[in-house]
């Protein structure tokens, strides 16, 4: 057991997740912010402590010390930025926690720089943490941005969310995509998949934020690290309703306008 | 031939949009007149004896061309202006030939002065075609960024066209707004600045998103002494590399916000300016500032420019209120998290409870992308609100951050407009006031509703 969790009175844990924010103040452009929110909100309503440690450039991350890490999305001028500083400050870490099965949630710009590099629109290339085997290229600033709702089907269910990229990825052979594009782009608009999955790391290019509207998916990455760090766990049910009736209209909106533009 | 073409098919179409009640009848004439005669705007603003001036941002674009129009009339100058949010090149070309005679000039030339409220992307187009006197930014935040990509894309878009202005083009610039003041550096005319000074206005801080946080020349991160909204305020690179906010020329040295209404103190080279305005909130504060240092720049006396801002009226849609089934609405749009925040901390200011409606509708001229909602300090309406009804497309999205800020138990959805405002006018107390926040397309539906049930007194309470 480790030293944050306490055997309170009849033998009960008190239950505490800690999780890693890189860059909130570089990567946040797409209201990023919510998936924190979420994930915090579902954690205390359930009575486990929820602390967040928020790293910028030239902080250290220490794997040992978090059970998820997030990395929000950016707009090109920081995400060149934060590209050397994960790279050198906190790659070995980050490949570190992908490997002991640590959580990490990755989208958009953050998705892109979990994989093995990034080329932009004028061909400079980014190098990548390498947590995911894939590679993104930007096709050239007359290319077609990728903007739109999209709904996905996930192995937990459909998630919903909003894209807006450039750059189009492609995975390594073997690496498996988060989901199925149903209505939207997904990765590169081609073969059908969107994001990646590799152990406990999700890449994902869906924001919109991402989180609240997706609970099952919220409730998946909060499940698998008190598993990782309790064993045998239940979680709770909560009241779920707004975020379902937001999910479906979010599903409806999103197949409505991928009609229009068929 | 041709233009004489253009300007007769322009008129002609918008006497019939007008008739046909399609609305202001502004976009369709302009439209037309374009296919006929592409040359029809710098063709016809070289005509205008006194220029033309360009007014952009983020936020405050309607308001603030409003305000100037105003003032420039006080100052006997005929302006022809563009309205309504109708900021494209069509709107600015349905709008010249609008006010043109058939051979393409205009009575009275020599006072006539275009005044263009223009969209963010189209400022270069615009500024080929105008070569306007006077560029006025107002602010950059993030906003629609499904459709500008990103924040830098709509700064670079306009250090492109600071850079082709000329000598004798003068840019008036948000010195409390770094990524507005850094386009003095690439200006080759004259930069006049205006900013606020009165620091019991200042906020507690930055906002968790807000732009604009790092130095452009030196990368290091910005250094706040005074936030005022958004990430507007008094500021300096904290590497100390010599970018800083630079004095303005026009400065507001006291701000008083009453509950109908904004009192301003205003100094400038030459005089003072005091006014007193039906407009809340601090954006709005920064919209007059705007304006009258664009009045200065074009070298208006500033008794003339107190004139011109004591006839003003609410510009449309953006701030107005109307009595609706005996209570009073207040309709103000927001489309962005800058905006909005300070939207609901001007609403929330007295601490009195409040009966508000949110609008959220995924148009193209809202932003499709919802997610900025996510970036909205939406806790400020905690303990202050009496009613929260929530409505448009996105309802359910509206619903869901608002349970996030504890709300929950407050809100009502329902995605229909008309009964969502129903609603909302019942929940409100006979006598009390109804913020009405919608974001553009909704903006739009809601005043047509308002207006109608006005009209109608006992409208709005049948089902
Ligand atoms: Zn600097």
């Amino acid at each position: 057991m480790g030293a944050t969790a306490g055997v309170l009175g009849d033998g009960i844990v008190e239950l505490k997740l800690r999780l890693a924010h890189l860059y909130p103040k570089l990567m946040n452009i797409y209201g990023d912010r919510g998936n924190i929110l979420c994930l915090e909100r579902r954690c205390r309503e359930r009575g486990i402590k929820f602390e967040v440690t928020e790293l910028g450039l030239g902080e250290k991350l220490k794997s040992k010390e978090h059970d998820l890490v997030f990395i929000g999305g950016a707009q090109d001028r920081e995400q060149r930025r934060v590209a050397e500083d994960l790279v050198e400050e906190k790659g070995e870490a980050l490949k570190e926690a992908a490997a002991k099965g640590v959580v990490i949630l990755a989208v958009c710009g953050g998705y892109q720089l979990m994989g093995r590099y990034y080329r932009g629109a004028e061909g400079e290339e980014l190098p990548g943490v390498g947590v995911f085997g894939l590679r993104t290229e930007h096709p050239g600033p007359d290319a077609k941005r990728f903007i739109g709702n999209v709904v996905v089907e996930w192995q937990g269910g459909t998630l919903v969310g909003f894209e807006n990229h450039g750059g189009r990825t492609h995975l390594d052979d073997g690496v498996k995509p988060l989901g199925r594009v149903v209505t939207g782009y997904g990765n590169n608009g081609d073969d059908g998949g969107e994001g990646a999955v590799c152990g406990n790391a999700y890449g994902t290019y869906l924001h919109g934020s991402l989180l609240p509207k997706n609970p099952r998916f919220a409730d998946h990455l909060i499940e698998t690290a008190l598993r990782r760090r309790y064993k045998d766990m239940e979680m709770a049910p909560l009241d779920d309703r707004v975020e379902e009736r937001a999910h479906a209209a979010a599903v409806r909106l999103a197949n409505r306008r991928g009609i229009i533009s068929a | 031939m041709r233009r004489i073409a253009a300007i007769a098919a322009a008129k002609v179409t918008a006497a019939l949009s007008q008739r046909l009640k399609m609305g202001g009848g502004t976009a369709l004439p302009g439209l037309i007149a374009e296919r006929i005669d592409p040359n029809i705007v710098p063709e016809m603003a070289r005509r205008l004896g006194q220029g033309s001036v360009i007014v952009t941002g983020t936020n405050g674009k309607t308001t603030t061309a409003r305000l100037l129009r105003g003032i420039v009339r006080a100052a006997g100058l005929r302006p022809v202006a563009n309205r309504a949010g109708s900021n494209l090149m069509r709107g600015i070309a349905a709008a010249l030939a609008q006010a043109a005679g058939l051979d393409g000039g205009f009575a009275g030339a020599k006072r006539r002065l275009g005044l263009f409220e223009v969209d963010e992307a189209t400022v270069p187009e615009a500024a080929r075609a105008l070569r306007p006197r006077l560029v006025l930014f107002t602010n950059l935040f993030r906003d629609q960024l499904d459709r500008y990509g990103e924040v830098e894309y709509v700064a670079a878009v306009w250090r492109d066209a600071v850079r082709t202005l000329g000598d004798s083009a003068t840019v008036v610039l948000n010195a409390d707004d770094p990524s507005i003041a850094a386009l003095a550096r690439v200006a080759t005319g004259q930069a006049l600045f205006y900013g606020v000074e009165d620091t019991s206005r200042a906020s507690e801080g930055l906002e968790h998103a807000a732009d604009a946080r790092w130095c452009s020349s030196c990368g290091s991160e910005f250094v706040y002494s005074e936030v005022f909204y958004g990430h507007l305020g008094h500021w300096h690179c904290g590497a100390n590399c010599g970018v800083a906010r630079r004095s303005p020329l026009v400065v507001a040295t006291r701000i008083e916000m009453e509950p109908e209404g904004t009192r301003l103190m205003i100094t400038m080279p030459g005089g003072d300016v005091s006014a007193r305005l039906p407009l809340t909130g601090l954006y709005n504060a920064y919209n007059v500032l705007a304006a009258v240092a664009a009045a200065v720049a074009l070298g208006i006396e500033p008794e003339a420019i107190e004139r011109g801002l004591g006839a003003f009226t609410a510009a449309f849609g953006r701030q107005e209120r109307l009595t609706v089934g005996g209570r009073r609405v207040q309709v103000i749009l927001a489309k962005n998290p800058a905006g909005l925040n300070e939207v609901l901390r001007t609403i929330t200011a007295d601490g009195e409870e409040k009966d508000v409606a949110l609008f959220l509708n995924d148009g193209i001229a809202d932003g499709r992308d919802v997610s900025w909602i996510w970036d909205v300090d939406f806790d400020l309406l905690a303990g202050k609100v009496r009613s929260l009804t929530v409505s448009g497309n996105r309802a359910w999205d509206m619903a869901l951050r608002l349970k996030y800020a504890g709300l929950d138990s407050l809100v009502e959805v329902e995605e229909d407009t008309a009964t969502a405002l129903r609603r909302a006018l019942r929940a409100t107390p006979e006598d009390g006031n109804l913020y009405v926040v919608p974001t553009y397309t909704a903006m739009l539906q809601v005043r047509e509703l308002l207006a109608r049930w006005a009209r109608q007194p006992a409208f709005w309470e049948t089902a």
